[in-house]
């Protein structure tokens, strides 16, 4: 079912948090909102399931407005940070709740818990009660209670912060697997920019309540709309530097304007890239199969380049290219050119 | 453990300390069952007279046990339901809602619950002789209920802050009512808060002396505390085997129902996290 925010905005008290924000989610859709904390993704979420009331402009839902509804009303199947199971119940019966609530009968309840369980693969677990799960198994129960009565939209908020690393990687596909199978219309609450890029169709970044750009993710890798976004996505980070630090090794790219500063992605300086670009390597941080290199150039500026594992150590002197069909441009502004 | 040994003196210091304790109880019991002379520390012989009180008027012209008994508990049961009812939904409004005024109460209860209640015995007195509840079994259940509340509505609040805001809206999400969620989803979740404030109101009603003296005195409405207080007034001819063996009646319940709900009145101090 498709989405549409339309002018949304919502104020706690004097504090503007949302601004007039307008966003499509097509139907069968995984959309991510991705920032920094406090950038108002979560508050989107909730004003979108209904918890919050919206202070201005409306959300549809398949075209039709539903700002007015309560949250009981919207058929909204969200699943929260710290999966909020209600912990006197068993996992059988929390799953059965939302079932419950609309009165299907015991047989048919039955039947579609069952189902679901072996969807999100839980059967085994149905009889015990919340706190003898993992979390990696919890998560799954509140999937399978968010999706048991098949809603219209599914939302999650931050749904693997809590999971250790390795459970993040595999509930990541086991999230898509489910989001694709059941075709819903999803929305991923998240700052972590790993999980919105490799589970979602699109990336709605924001920041300080407005959404900076939408967009696929490796369009928005590639093709960021401004500063803000080259620096929040990409692991690691883009390096900025100010315009002259690159001198005449970049100038040789053509761009229309005034070049403020320069984005240079870890992957786009090295030796593979030619040379021109000279300075001292200040610090190498070993990730295993390749390492993270500083280099302090003899401006001041700083460039970070990622080799193979093992070929370079501090205080060594370099000389290297770069890329330039991968440098980005900024204006004073901050936008791209 | 094993630093077993230190163990030995703390149990021996504690064991002296607490002595004084153990022989007051174990007399306490010895007394009410046996006759002994004056002067003697030995008991002569057994005898279930001085539960005379049970089958027979103490006193011409004063509250049989039993009517007393009675009064007793239903001043305790009322004061401990109304009490726990009172205090587990303002609790969840002070707890969960926004409301005008919410500052001032949460500040009101926190003077309350420290406050001297003894201080507002003139004014509750005139109060209720305005109502025409004076020396009434209800305007003491009033006044008390009010009284305790304070402590309740607190304790119930730290109850119902422990638990995640998103149960509810998950709950809300799942298509129930707000009234809903909190009677299914939120209220087994402060079960044992309740099992406190309940008992715990329930012995603060039945060990309740001032108030009964001064707002109850007749005999209508004469509860157990001013009932034993009555068997000793008369300083000239004092029978302590019968007060003590009315105290043991009166002491019975407190016992059993602190050995009964020890552990979800230790929740009280917990601060109502589980575990």
């Amino acid at each position: 079912m498709q989405i549409d925010l339309i002018n949304f905005s919502k104020n706690f008290g004097q504090t503007r948090v949302i601004e007039d924000m307008n966003l499509t989610i097509k139907s069968g859709e995984m959309i991510a909102l991705l920032g920094p904390s406090g950038c108002g993704k979560s508050t989107t979420l909730l004003s979108i399931c209904g918890i919050h009331r919206l202070s201005g402009g409306k959300v549809l839902f398949g075209g039709k407005a539903v700002e007015h509804l309560a949250p009981q009303d919207r058929n909204v199947g969200v699943v929260f940070q710290n999966y909020a199971l209600y912990p006197h119940m068993t996992i059988a019966e929390n799953i059965a709740f939302p079932l419950k609530i609309r009165r299907m009968d015991r047989a048919a309840c039955q039947a579609a818990v069952e189902a679901i369980a072996r969807m999100v693969r839980i059967t085994e677990l149905l009889a015990r009660r919340p706190a003898e799960l993992s979390g990696g198994q919890q998560q799954r129960v509140a999937l399978a209670r968010a999706l048991v009565r098949q809603p219209d939209v599914l939302l999650l908020d931050e749904p693997l912060a809590n999971l250790d690393a390795k459970l993040r990687l595999d509930m990541r596909s086991e999230i898509r697997r489910l989001q694709q199978e059941s075709g819903l219309t999803a929305i991923l609450v998240t700052h972590d920019q790993i999980e919105a890029m490799s589970m979602c169709d699109r990336i709605a970044l924001m920041d300080r309540g407005r959404i900076v750009q939408v967009a696929q993710p490796m369009e928005l890798y590639h093709h960021p709309k401004n500063r803000f976004v080259a620096d929040f996505i990409g692991t690691p980070p883009i390096s900025i530097v100010p315009a002259q630090a690159l001198g005449q090794t970049a100038g040789e790219k053509s761009v229309g304007g005034d070049v403020y500063e320069w984005g240079v992605r870890p992957e786009f300086f090295g030796p593979q890239h030619g040379t021109g670009v000279q300075g001292k390597i200040n610090y190498v941080e070993q990730q295993g199969r390749e390492d993270l290199v500083d280099v302090v150039l003899d401006g001041g500026a700083l460039l970070r380049s990622l080799q193979p594992g093992g070929c370079y150590i501090a205080g060594q002197q370099v000389n290297w290219g770069l890329a330039h069909e991968g440098l980005l441009a900024f204006d004073y502004k901050g936008d791209r050119l | 453990m094993q630093s077993k040994w230190w163990n030995v003196p703390i149990l021996l210091f504690l064991g002296l300390v607490s002595l004084p304790l153990v022989v007051m109880c174990l007399f306490q019991v010895i007394d009410v069952f046996t006759v002994r002379a004056v002067g003697s520390l030995l008991p002569q012989g057994v005898t279930f007279e001085h539960f005379r009180f049970l089958w027979q008027p103490v006193d011409q012209g004063r509250a049989g046990f039993w009517p007393v008994l009675g009064n007793t508990l239903v001043f305790a049961c009322t004061t401990a339901l109304l009490v726990t009812a009172l205090s587990v939904t303002s609790a969840y409004a002070l707890s969960r809602l926004s409301f005008p005024g919410r500052r001032f109460f949460l500040a009101g209860l926190l003077v309350l619950h420290a406050f001297p209640t003894i201080t507002l015995i003139i004014a509750i007195f005139l109060i209720l002789q305005m109502l025409g509840l004076y020396d009434s079994l209800l305007g003491l259940i009033f006044v008390k209920v009010a009284l305790e509340l304070p402590f309740g509505v607190w304790i119930m609040k730290g109850f119902y802050d422990t638990v995640p805001w998103e149960i509810e809206m998950a709950g809300v999400q799942d298509g129930a009512s707000r009234g809903y969620v909190w009677w299914v989803l939120v209220l087994p979740q402060v079960q044992p808060g309740l099992m406190a404030i309940l008992v715990f109101s329930f012995l603060s009603g039945w060990s309740e002396f001032i108030l009964p003296l001064v707002l109850a005195p007749g005999s209508g409405a004469q509860v157990l505390a001013t009932y034993m207080a009555a068997l000793i007034i008369d300083d000239t001819r004092p029978d302590f085997d019968l007060f003590k063996a009315v105290g043991l009646v009166y002491a019975l319940p407190v016992v059993v129902l602190y050995l009964t709900f020890q552990k979800s009145l230790m929740n009280i101090y917990g601060g109502g996290s589980k575990g």
